[in-house]
Formats: C-alpha cells, structure tokens, sequence
C-alpha cells in the first residue's frame, strides 16, 4: 500500500427520480488497497460502482478514478480498470481458452501478448489442461477465479469487483481472497463490494453504507475499537439497524 | 480492429455451437421452399369426378374423355341416379359431379345450344370456382373440336398470355416471400435476442465497462448475421432454380445488392428491438408478433394487399417486408433492373437509415 491516490470522490451523488440512491458520498482509496464497500441490498453500494466505472452517469458530484474524470475522460478510465460482475460474466459456450482471446481482444492486446497472458494465467490457475474446455464445465468456483484473472488480464490499475463470491462454498471463498492478496500485492488496487462481513474483515479498509450514505470508513480494527464490538457484523447491525432501506 | 475481430469470432462461436438453432434457421428456409413449392400450391389437379352421363352417346363420351384426359380431373366412377351427386359430394368421394342431361346430343345437333350440369362441393369457395373455369375452358375446346367454328353475329376472342408466369405456378411467388421471410427471421429475431442475451447474462455491463466502442460491438453483432443471411438467401435460389425450376431472370448482383439492404434495415431493427427490453422472451415475441405477423400479413405474398381495405393498405407501407418482396419479385421472376426498382429500394435504404439511427442513439454507451 501507498500514499497515491487510485480514486477519489468528491460529493458523489445519484438520484433516480425523487429518490437519491447515492448521496454525496466522499472517500478516497490509495493504490495496492483492497477496498471493501460493505452495504445491505438496496444502500446503494452497486449504484456507487456503477458510477465509478463508468456504467452510470452521476448527478452531481465528481470521481477521479486512475487518474482521470469518470464523467469527462470515460475512455481512459475505461482501459485502466477491471470489472468483474456478481453476475457471471464470462460466456459459457465458449472454451476458456477463447474466453481469454475474446477479452484480451477486447482490450486491444495483440495476438502475441494474448498467447503470453494466456500462458501464463493458465498456469497460474493450474488451468493448462482446461484450455480446450467448455466454460459451462467449469464448477463455478474456477469460473469465478478465471473470470478475476480475466479482469486482470489488461494489467489494469484498479479492479472493480462486484459481490464476487456470491454463491460460493466457504472454501472456495478462501481460495478467491488468497488471489485477491496476491493481486493486491502486486500492486492492483481492489475496489469490491460484498454483503458477507467476514469477508470485510479480510479488507484492508472498508466503508459502510447504509441508505445511500457512507456511515463508517476505516480500517476493519479501527471500526471494531470505535463500535466496541468483536467483529464487523456486530459493527455492522449497529450502523444498518436503523436502515430505512433494507430487505428486512 | 483487435477488438473487431475478437467480437466477430466470437459471435461465429455463439452461432456455431448453438447447433440446435444453426439447424433451424438452415432447415427452415429448406423445408419452407419445399411445402410451398410442392405442397403449397394454388393449382388445382386431380380433382375426383363423378359423372352421371343420361345421353350415353358418342358425343357424352367424347366430352367425358377429355376431361378425363385433362391433368386437373380424374374421373372415379360414374352414376346412374339423379340422387346420388348429392351423396358422393357429401361423403367427400367427389369434389365435382359432371351430368350430362339425356337430350344433350340432340340438343347439341338440333338447337346448337345445349346444357351441362356441374355439381361442385362450395365449401371451398375457391376451388370450387376454379374447377367451373376449368371444366368451362374443356367445353369449349370440345364444342370447337367437334363442332367447329360457330359463325355467331358478335364475338369477342379474348387471347390471353399470362407473362413471367405462364404455368401460373404459385412457387413463383413463395420463393420471393420466403426469402423475405426468413430473413426477417434471421436478422430481426436473431439480433435482438443475441443482444438482449448478453443483457440478461450480464456480459453486456462487462463490455461497457471496457474500453470497447458500442459501435463495435453492435457492427460485430449483425457481420456473422449478415454473412448467415447471404448464405441463406443463396441456398433458397440455388434450390428453387435447381428444384422448382424458377429460373433468376434478372441480374444476380442486384438481387444480392437489395438483399443486402433489406438484410441491413432487418439488423437494426433487430438492434432497436434490444434496446427495448432487457428479457429474452420479450424480445422474442416483439421479434415474432410485431415482426413476423406484418411481414405475412402485409409482405404481399401471402394476401394481395390490392384486395385489403385502404387502411390496411395504408398499414402495409410501412412494412420493409413489402417493399423487399416487391423489389425480388420484380428481379427475379420478371426481370426487371434497377430502372424498375429504384424506388423500392430507396424506400429500403431508408427504413435501414432510420432503424440504424435509432438503434445507434438508443443503445447509449452508459446503461443509466
């Protein structure tokens, strides 16, 4: 981790109509950081990073992300970030070998590069054998690794990952969040949203949202000392309990 | 260009290994060229006939020869009882029954005006009148074989010639509406629903975010669509040449060149389809109801829109099928050239230029 700045938000706000999804939300997070965004369904986390990548326009406010603007240089931001869905995002009815083409070509590499980054990714995943397989073959544990080696793919300074590991085993998680480290330690910034608190605790620093706002931004021990409590759940009910939008 | 091409294979992908839909959309143009241009047919042959001859004499059984000897009439039995038509029409062992009256012979040689009766089942209005024209045109090739020239006061020859036609087949005008059809098919809802797929999947948020330009993937979507549509085209005209024998009178390349445009307005359509909704199904039935029926309805080779009320008329021009099937039928059965069908195809080039502008405003490089 270090003192440069991968994004910053300045009053970051998104309204739907009379509703604000998003309100004014101001943070910063620094290069090689794994940035937890912690929220119930419905704060406002995945609205957040929709803008953050580009997806959606904000209505006010302003997001230097990889050092550029969002909202005015879109394409710059674009070719220097990852993305990686909750929903699955890699095509099932081609092979992983040619899931991998497929977005290196996207991002503009070239056949020769494609061929290394395939290599070697492959290898790194323990996939070389796998090359020649139908996507929808994979358990959807390597899926869900494949497709964040895939988001890394461009060498990108900062990834965006959306509730990663929802639906996945316990141990497969664990195995994810050793390839988040990994990635983080090889200076990629992890920008990643997630509604499970153990995987907060895994964060380098998070931030709360509750109805939109960012309530509590810290690191997980800051957060556990200022709340009193043993672990981020407990942090958590205190700030979400009195959510006006939540599922409960 | 790199992010070109690796869209296009990919989607070469999507298509080849969705064997069950590849077989469909090669199949369908197939067996369509087939049932229309064999089964389908507007033709009436081997209509069963009954004859109930009371003159028995050899002028009845000249006349009952010749219709036998006709290819649209088989005669399968005969009658003896003035009752019984009626029973062979209602079992459905007859579509006609053919009386010769007993005075018919004398009446023919004595009075030069005789009557024949002819029983046919209306319950197909149509092939009941076709069959009256057909037996009409036997009787009086009879009368004048047999009787020669008849010296009346007034008469009017009328000398016909069907052109581009003369067999009256109706493949002729099938293979055009098939070709319009499964294009519309192809482009329309192929397109959107591969688009709306990748929505409903999730992928499409996975390559807005990237720095690929919408443009991009929207032309890499319809390229594999177009080259499959100009494959498609070519095997219903290598089939209704080699098969049904309808020749391509016009030029080839005019042909391909206005396919091409209507392939082209078909695509975007299907782009504006996509940006409507974000499921499947409902890209689906948009594609099938509000493409498909109009194109049937109003493409002018199923219902001759000359026959509809006029704001039906009105309706069918604002159909791209119509214009399309007005254009093929022009290039390949009559063919004509492009003097001919300027005007339909400046009306296609402009269906594809307004679907292409909206398609293009539509699907924004932002997703809210």
């Amino acid at each position: 981790m270090t003192n440069q700045i991968s994004i910053h938000t300045d009053k970051l706000t998104k309204k739907f109509g009379d509703f604000t999804a998003v309100d004014a939300i101001t943070f910063d997070v620094y290069k090689g950081e794994i940035f937890g965004f912690l929220g119930a369904n419905g704060a406002g986390k995945t609205t957040a990073m929709r803008m953050l990548t580009g997806l959606s326009k904000p209505t006010s406010g302003k997001a230097i992300v990889a050092g550029y603007d969002v909202y005015s240089h879109p394409e710059e931001v674009k070719k220097r970030i990852g993305y990686m869905s909750q929903k699955f995002s890699l095509y099932t009815d081609l092979k992983v070998k040619e899931n991998i083409e497929f977005y290196g070509g996207i991002y503009g590499l070239t056949k020769s590069e494609i061929k290394i980054e395939s290599d070697r990714l492959l290898e790194r995943l323990g996939f070389a054998d796998e090359a020649n397989t139908m996507v929808s073959e994979l358990p959807l544990g390597w899926k869900q690794k494949l497709a964040f080696s895939i988001s890394l793919i461009h060498k990108p300074d900062i990834v965006f990952l959306d509730e990663p590991t929802g639906g996945v085993d316990p141990v497969t998680r664990r195995q994810f969040w050793q390839m988040i480290y990994e990635a983080a330690d090889e200076g990629y910034t992890i920008f990643v949203t997630t509604h499970y608190m153990d995987e907060a605790e895994y964060c380098h620093r998070v931030a709360i949202m509750v109805d939109g706002k960012i309530k509590a931004i810290g690191t997980p021990t800051e957060l556990k000392t200022e709340y009193k409590a043993d672990n981020m759940d407990s942090v958590f009910y205190q700030l979400a309990r009195n959510a006006i939008r939540s599922d409960n | 260009m790199h992010q070109f091409i690796a869209f296009v294979r990919k989607e070469v992908y999507h298509i080849l290994r969705d064997r069950k839909t590849l077989l469909v959309l090669i199949g369908m143009p197939i067996i369509q060229i087939i049932l229309f241009g064999f089964a389908m047919s507007n033709e009436v042959k081997n209509t069963t006939v009954y004859v109930l001859d009371q003159s028995k004499d050899n002028l009845s059984q000249k006349l009952i020869e010749e219709v036998n000897a006709s290819r649209y009439f088989d005669i399968i039995g005969t009658l003896d009882d003035t009752n019984q038509p009626d029973e062979v029409l209602r079992s459905g062992k007859a579509k006609l029954a053919l009386i010769i009256p007993p005075s018919f012979s004398s009446d023919l040689q004595h009075g030069n005006d005789a009557t024949i009766q002819l029983i046919t089942d209306g319950s197909n209005p149509n092939l009941a009148a076709t069959i009256n024209t057909y037996i009409a045109a036997i009787t009086r090739d009879f009368r004048n074989n047999n009787l020669g020239e008849f010296k009346l006061p007034y008469t009017i020859n009328i000398a016909v010639r069907m052109l581009y036609n003369p067999q009256l087949k109706g493949a002729y005008t099938f293979v055009p509406g098939v070709i319009a059809m499964v294009l519309m098919i192809i482009c329309v809802l192929m397109t959107s629903v591969s688009i709306v797929k990748e929505k409903e999947l999730g992928n499409m948020e996975m390559l807005l975010v990237s720095p690929t330009n919408p443009l991009v993937v929207i032309i890499s979507k319809a390229v594999p669509y177009f080259i499959l549509s100009l494959i498609i085209i070519s095997i219903i005209l290598i089939m209704s040449t080699y098969i049904l024998n309808i020749p391509i009178r016009g030029s080839i390349l005019l042909l391909y060149a206005v396919a091409s445009i209507f392939i082209i307005a078909a695509l975007s359509l299907g782009l504006v389809i996509s940006t409507l909704t974000n499921s499947q199904q409902v890209a689906m039935m948009i594609s099938l109801m509000g493409m498909m029926l109009p194109t049937i309805m109003f493409g002018g080779f199923m219902f001759p829109i000359e026959n509809m009320p006029l704001p039906l008329q009105f309706i069918s021009n604002i159909v791209p099928a119509k214009w399309f099937y007005y254009c093929i039928n022009d290039i390949m059965i009559k063919g004509l050239g492009w003097k001919a069908v300027w005007q339909e195809v400046t009306i296609l080039l402009g269906f594809a230029i307004l679907f292409i502008t909206i398609s293009f405003k539509k699907f924004d490089i932002r997703l809210t």
